[in-house]
Order: C-alpha cells, then sequence, then structure tokens
C-alpha cells in the first residue's frame, strides 16, 4: 500500500503547471471568450501547440508506438492542472481518450494515420457519441435525413483533424470509427461555457473509417466511458480547487464592517464545507486513475465513484465561490465564471453525479475487502 | 440500421493486464506480508468474537464485561498492535493497524472500553512521557486492567477550551499539585480508574498558557463523580469534581504550562487516525446496503444509499492516503480537521438513510436491527459535537487551510 505519488509525477505535474501558467492565464481565457473566430483559432492553435511540446498528447500512447508510455496515474496530474487552469483544449479527449484507444487499435490503418496526427501535435482529436447513463454507456448518435450520422456534442471538432466517433445499432452493437475533419459537415453549437467547443457533426459511415466493432467496440467504449468520467472528475478537482481559492483570495481582501469577510464565520463555513468536500473527493480521483493505469476489475465502480465525489465538490465549489464573491461574481469582469461554466458542463458530461451514484450502487454489492 | 462492418477493424481485442506498467510510487494493493496479518487477524477473531453482543459498556456489568474483552485481546497481543512490544503492542505499523480494524469491525467485535486511553492518551503518552510514566502506565492501558476518561470540558469550558478554570496549585511539601474544579462530560467518567485532564496552574496566563498536562487517579481523595445520563437513559458519561485532590509531580504529563501543546497533539490523534478507523464506516455502509437489499431496494432511498456508501469508501481511501504520509515520518497537519467533519456526518447520514428505510419500525428498541440502528443514530448523533464541534473544526480548516483571517 502507498496511496502517493512519485517524484517524477509531481515534477510532470509542475512543469504543466507552469506551462498553464504561460499559455493559459485567466487573462488568455478572456481574450478566448472576446476572440473572433480566427483569432480563436489562433489561440487555440499557439496552446495547443506549448501543450504539444510537453508531449502531453501522447503521454498514455507506448513508447514503441511514440508516446510517453506514461499511465493515468500520470495523467490525472495533468488533468488537475488543466482544471486548475479551465484549459480550453480539448485534452482529456486527445490524450485520455483518443491517444490509449487509437494506440490500442493500432493495426487498423484508419488507427494508424489518426494516431500519427495526434502525436505531430499539431490538432487534437475530436470525440463524440458515448454518454453514461444509469444503464452504462449509450449513443447520441442518429442517422440523419440526408444519410449521414448525425452526432451533437462532439468536443473538440473546432480545431481537430480526426474525429473519434461513436455509434451503436440495437441490433449490430457499438461501433468505433477515426473520421478525417475533410468528411464531415461540422455545426458549431453555442454553449454556455464560451471556451468550451461543442458541434453537432455528420459523418458518413464507412468502412474505411472503421476502428473496432462488437466485442472489441464494446470493450473500447467502456473503457473510453471509464477513462471519460475519471478524467474529468480530475479536471473538476482542479476547477473546485481553483474556486475555493479564488474566493479565499477574495475573502481575504474584502473588508465590510471593517474587517475582511473572511473572518466572519458565516464566510469560513461556506468555504469550509466546499474545501471538506474537494479534501475527499481528491484521493477517490487518483483511486480511479490508478485502478485505469493497472486494469483492476472494480474500474467502472471506481471511476463513477469519483465522477460522483468530483462533480458534487466541484458543485459546492462554484455555488460558494459566487456566495463569497457576491454581485461582483456574477459579473463578466470577475474571472470566476469562466471557472463556474466549465464546472456546470463537466458535472454533466460523462454521467452526472446522481447518475454515478446508482452506477456505484450496482456494482457496490461484492465487497472488495482486500483491496484497496 | 448500420451495415455490417468490413475491412481491416478489430473485432477482439485484449485489454489488461494494464497497457502501461506503473512506474513506481502508487500501489493500492497490500503485499503478501499485510494479506497474511490479515488472515491471522481474521482467523483470532472468528475464534475470540464473543456470539453474543456483550452487555452495554455504560452499565456496571457490561462495563466489566468489555474489560474482559480487553484482557483477552491483550492476552494474544491484539490489543494494541502499533504499539511497543515492551507495553504489550507488536510494534507494526499504520497499515497494519488499519487492517486490524477493518477485521475487528468486519468481525463486529466489542466497542473497545479502553478508546480513551489506547487511542487518546496513548500517544501523547507515546510523544511526552517520562520512562517512567510509560512503565507504569501503558501496559494496564492495553490490557484494561486501568480504563481512562478525559477530564477536559468545564462547564464553562466547552467549544472554547482555553477557557478552563480548574486549577492545579503548588502543595505544601513542594512535591506535587493540588487540583480543584470541575470536569464534565467524561465518556467512562462512571467507571473508569484513571483520568487524563488540563489544569490551569498559572492562575495569571491568558487563555491557553499556563495549562498543565495531569494524570489523575480516581479514587485520590477529593475525587467525586456524578455519573450524567445520557440521551437513551444510560451514564454514558459523568462530571468530575476534584476538591483539592493532591497529584504528585510524576503525574504531570509534559512540561507544567505546556498542557495546551500537549492536549492539542492528543486532538490531533482524535479528529486525525485514531479515534475513527474507516472500518467502522465501510461495515456500516455494508450493513445498509444488505438493509436497502431486504426492503426490496426502494426507489426512494437509492440515492442516498449510494451517498453513504461512497462516503465510507472515500473516508477509507482519504485514510490510506493519509497513512502514507504517516509511513513516511510526516505529520497528519489540518487537514485532520476535514476527517472530524466527514466522518461524524458520514456516520449520521448512514443511520439516518438506515431509519427511514425501516419507516414506521425505526423507534422499536428490539434486539438487533432496527434496535441497533436506532442506537447507532443515537450514538452518530453526538459525533459532530465531542472531539471539538464540527463549527469549531470549519474554523481550522478556514483558518489554517485556506489561511483565512482569525475573527
Amino acid at each position: 500500500m502507498d496511496f502517493s505519488f512519485s517524484d517524477e509525477q509531481t515534477e510532470l505535474r509542475q512543469a504543466v503547471r507552469q506551462t498553464l501558467g504561460r499559455a493559459c492565464p485567466t487573462s488568455a481565457l478572456r481574450d478566448f471568450y472576446e476572440a473572433n473566430a480566427e483569432r480563436r483559432a489562433a489561440l487555440a492553435h499557439d496552446r495547443w501547440n506549448a501543450f504539444a511540446a510537453l508531449g502531453a498528447p501522447g503521454l498514455l500512447v507506448p513508447e514503441s508506438a511514440d508516446g510517453l508510455g506514461l499511465n493515468d496515474v500520470d495523467l490525472v496530474g495533468v488533468l488537475e492542472e488543466a482544471g486548475w487552469a479551465a484549459l480550453p483544449e480539448p485534452l482529456l479527449e486527445t490524450a485520455g481518450l483518443a491517444a490509449p484507444m487509437l494506440a490500442a487499435l493500432l493495426p487498423a490503418a484508419s488507427a494508424a494515420t489518426a494516431l500519427g496526427a495526434l502525436l505531430t501535435g499539431n490538432a487534437p482529436v475530436a470525440v463524440g457519441g458515448i454518454d453514461i447513463g444509469v444503464a452504462g454507456p449509450s449513443s447520441p448518435t442518429t442517422v440523419a435525413a440526408d444519410g449521414m450520422l448525425r452526432t451533437e456534442r462532439v468536443v473538440g471538432a473546432r480545431d481537430a483533424a480526426v474525429y473519434l466517433m461513436a455509434c451503436r445499432d440495437p441490433d449490430s452493437g457499438w461501433q468505433l470509427h477515426a473520421v478525417p475533419a475533410a468528411v464531415c459537415a461540422v455545426h458549431t453549437t453555442p454553449t454556455l461555457d464560451a471556451a468550451r467547443d461543442l458541434s453537432t457533426v455528420h459523418w458518413p459511415l464507412s468502412s474505411d473509417t472503421l476502428l473496432a466493432y462488437g466485442v472489441a467496440a464494446e470493450a473500447s467504449i467502456s473503457l473510453m466511458a471509464d477513462r471519460g468520467a475519471a478524467g474529468s472528475a480530475a479536471f473538476l478537482v482542479g476547477l473546485a480547487d481553483r474556486m475555493i481559492t479564488l474566493a479565499a483570495d477574495y475573502a481575504k481582501d474584502r473588508h465590510q464592517f471593517g474587517k475582511p469577510i473572511g473572518s466572519f464565520q458565516a464566510v469560513k463555513h461556506l468555504l469550509a464545507n466546499a474545501r471538506v468536500k474537494l479534501e475527499f473527493a481528491r484521493p477517490a480521483t487518483y483511486r480511479a486513475a490508478w485502478s485505469l493505469a493497472t486494469a483492476q476489475p472494480t474500474v467502472s465502480h471506481d471511476a463513477s465513484m469519483a465522477k460522483a465525489m468530483a462533480s458534487d465538490a466541484a458543485d459546492l465549489a462554484a455555488r460558494v465561490a459566487l456566495q463569497v464573491h457576491g454581485a461582483i461574481g456574477y459579473t463578466w469582469e470577475c474571472d470566476l465564471h469562466f471557472f463556474m461554466k466549465r464546472t456546470w458542463a463537466l458535472s454533466a458530461a460523462w454521467g452526472n453525479a446522481a447518475t454515478h451514484r446508482q452506477l456505484v450502487l450496482a456494482q457496490a454489492r461484492r465487497p472488495h475487502r482486500s483491496k484497496g | 440500421m448500420l451495415p455490417p462492418p468490413v475491412g481491416g477493424a478489430a473485432e477482439t481485442l485484449a485489454f489488461g493486464p494494464a497497457v502501461c506498467q506503473i512506474r513506481g510510487g502508487m500501489d493500492l494493493t497490500f503485499d503478501a506480508a499485510h494479506e497474511a496479518f490479515r488472515t491471522e487477524a481474521r482467523a483470532w477473531l472468528a475464534a475470540h468474537v464473543p456470539a453474543e453482543p456483550l452487555p452495554s459498556l455504560d452499565t456496571a456489568s457490561g462495563f466489566e464485561a468489555h474489560r474482559a474483552w480487553e484482557a483477552t485481546l491483550f492476552a494474544d497481543q491484539w490489543s494494541v498492535v502499533s504499539w511497543p512490544t515492551e507495553y504489550g503492542g507488536r510494534n507494526l505499523g499504520i497499515m497494519e493497524w488499519l487492517i486490524f480494524e477493518e477485521e475487528y469491525y468486519r468481525a463486529r467485535a466489542p466497542t473497545r472500553v479502553s478508546q480513551n486511553g489506547i487511542f487518546l492518551l496513548a500517544p501523547t503518552m507515546l510523544e511526552y512521557g517520562t520512562p517512567a510514566q510509560k512503565q507504569r502506565f501503558l501496559t494496564p492501558m492495553a490490557s484494561g486492567e486501568e480504563i481512562w476518561c478525559q477530564g477536559w470540558s468545564e462547564p464553562d469550558a466547552g467549544s472554547d477550551l482555553a477557557g478552563i478554570r480548574a486549577r492545579a496549585v503548588r502543595n505544601g511539601s513542594g512535591d506535587g499539585w493540588v487540583l480543584t474544579g470541575q470536569k464534565t462530560w467524561a465518556s467512562r467518567g462512571a467507571f473508569a480508574e484513571w483520568c487524563f485532564g488540563i489544569f490551569r496552574t498559572d492562575p495569571e496566563a491568558e487563555r491557553h498558557r499556563g495549562l498543565t498536562y495531569f494524570l489523575i487517579a480516581m479514587d485520590s481523595p477529593g475525587v467525586t463523580v456524578r455519573p450524567i445520563p445520557q440521551i437513551d437513559g444510560e451514564t454514558g458519561f459523568a462530571e468530575i469534581f476534584f476538591d483539592e485532590v493532591t497529584v504528585p509531580d510524576a503525574q504531570v504529563l509534559g512540561d507544567v504550562g505546556a498542557g495546551w501543546s500537549v492536549a492539542m497533539s492528543t486532538a490531533g490523534s482524535e479528529r486525525g487516525l485514531s479515534l475513527r478507523s474507516p472500518a467502522r464506516y465501510t461495515e456500516a455502509a455494508a450493513r445498509l446496503i444488505e438493509l436497502f437489499d431486504q426492503h426490496g431496494r426502494p426507489h426512494m432511498s437509492a440515492d442516498a444509499v449510494a451517498r453513504a456508501y461512497i462516503d465510507a469508501e472515500a473516508y477509507k481511501l482519504h485514510t490510506y492516503w493519509t497513512a502514507t504520509k504517516v509511513a513516511r515520518g510526516h505529520a497528519v497537519g489540518p487537514e485532520a480537521s476535514c476527517n472530524k467533519i466527514f466522518w461524524s456526518e458520514t456516520d449520521v447520514a448512514i443511520h439516518e438513510t438506515a431509519l427511514a428505510l425501516l419507516g414506521p419500525r425505526a423507534e422499536l428498541l428490539e434486539a438487533g436491527s432496527p434496535g441497533a440502528w436506532l442506537d447507532g443514530y443515537l450514538f452518530a448523533l453526538a459525533g459532530p459535537i465531542y472531539a471539538g464541534t464540527n463549527e469549531i473544526q470549519r474554523n481550522v480548516v478556514a483558518e489554517r487551510l485556506l489561511g483565512l483571517p482569525r475573527g
């Protein structure tokens, strides 16, 4: 039993924090929110390149396939840092979901092409077609009137060169495709979080893009659902930490009744409650990463538990941070809304807390007494 | 709807074992030695835990039954596994202690009547005690021969513990102290042989200065105990009156005047790792899920049951996280205040959910379920109050973890 990060993992995390401090300060988020499409594309491209220079997109890809050969326990700290910075680009989708999946499916030619594009670092990979409900993964992908497949809420389509897309047929089951951006019709969907990139994508179903079907696709989807839940949990932990820090800093600075508002118990207790929830969401999130990295039989249980706790912790942190800021927190001018909006989006994405609690409960009846 | 797949795509795929190897660092499994220890503890408990629950430890006969159980534990070195062997322990680490606790609760073994001593006083005594004090007190503490109660709170010093008024002055012969005052809410106070408490030794000093930590025999002349019936009618705690009680210098723990910092090390243990091991909650959550099943998994309780299970599991993970730090020689730190808030609220939530499942039968006091859930609920309700109220803990979290200014 050793529930801690190695020195190398701590160093990687610090390197990511430094990189994001330069590439993604809140002033950059504000620029990004307010820029036109052309400027946004340039900002996103520069930021992605800064990240790619660290090797982050290929973090989970084996060294034999030109990746860094690291694992989910390395990734979890990187995602937490991305959450702290509210990074707009689809790091979880590219590094956490697409890259290891493409590497695992490498015999397929379409996987090799897509992975090559991903590792060269020029563009992220978009991911779409998987939702998580109380019955497990399902697909929002439908057949459109034009005969193409239609998938809503695809993440990262605007800047991606390749789309990793899932669909599910009631009879033949899941299929997973790596679709070149060039053959897709993309309609960007406005969302509350203007730094988040969601689109409705129309894509042609073709055997040329097929990565996996049947049992293999089902295993891939299950793993992607677990990584989506666990990875977004890590992102939410970072967001919660940031919002609590912003609110605590504000409470030390803002004076009313001749004192900092942070000296009042009513304010202290709000922030303490948020801090306690974060304290306990963290180990659950780290355990999920370890279970993914070591392919534990409990991985789905552990990922669901992490997402349930991290969603609740970040939701409470957002609510408390807004209340502590008061009216200024309700303004466009205050940076807090960047972090709150991402929290609300990710809290609901990859299964919300209530959904994951039911998924945990369904798997909780077999006690794993001798395991962590 | 979809055409049949063709081409070079994968239809079968082996995903495990892990695509990547973990390089050092995190490992959430127990090694063979730990598992062997677990097996040994489990076998011993299976052979020795009384088949019927012991009578309440807050009755005279129940107290003695629990004391006898402590002796049984001690005889086979299971009473205090993490203590040095010279005091009856096994000199094992914190992970073994956690494993033992998991097995202890799994076996539904009796409540530890010696918990004030072994979990709260002992860590402080091991750190601050003289060799003679350790020699004198630790072994009978571990065997249950001497049970300890805690003399901290006073009628006017509860959450504001630094407002202590009970005082100690030098005796005429200059080799000890004379204690006068009143302590209250002393758990096990009705039957305990010894009391550890803090008294004001410098009447001029303010607040947390000028306090000293004493070890007091409850049969000393001048000590009067008045048991206080609790919410369930039993006398789980007591008032203790000190009327010119003489205590020799050998029974001062730590330096004279340093009582506050010595006491805070006990408080750290209490809020941190040693008072409430996670097994207590994971076992209660497992029983809650059994109850949920027995009641046909009613939809309206599903979310609360899941929350209770998840929070108990999260507390376990957080404890392993903290235990790894402790095993590497780091201090627990102010995060301990998060712990106390979390386990006490989790305990209440588990029992509230069980009572909701029991519905109109929840009020029945019959033996076994539902009575056991009701007893557990009453006990859980004390959690957010004792060991520093949760409101005080929230102040500590805000001030020491978040850096907010003192009010």
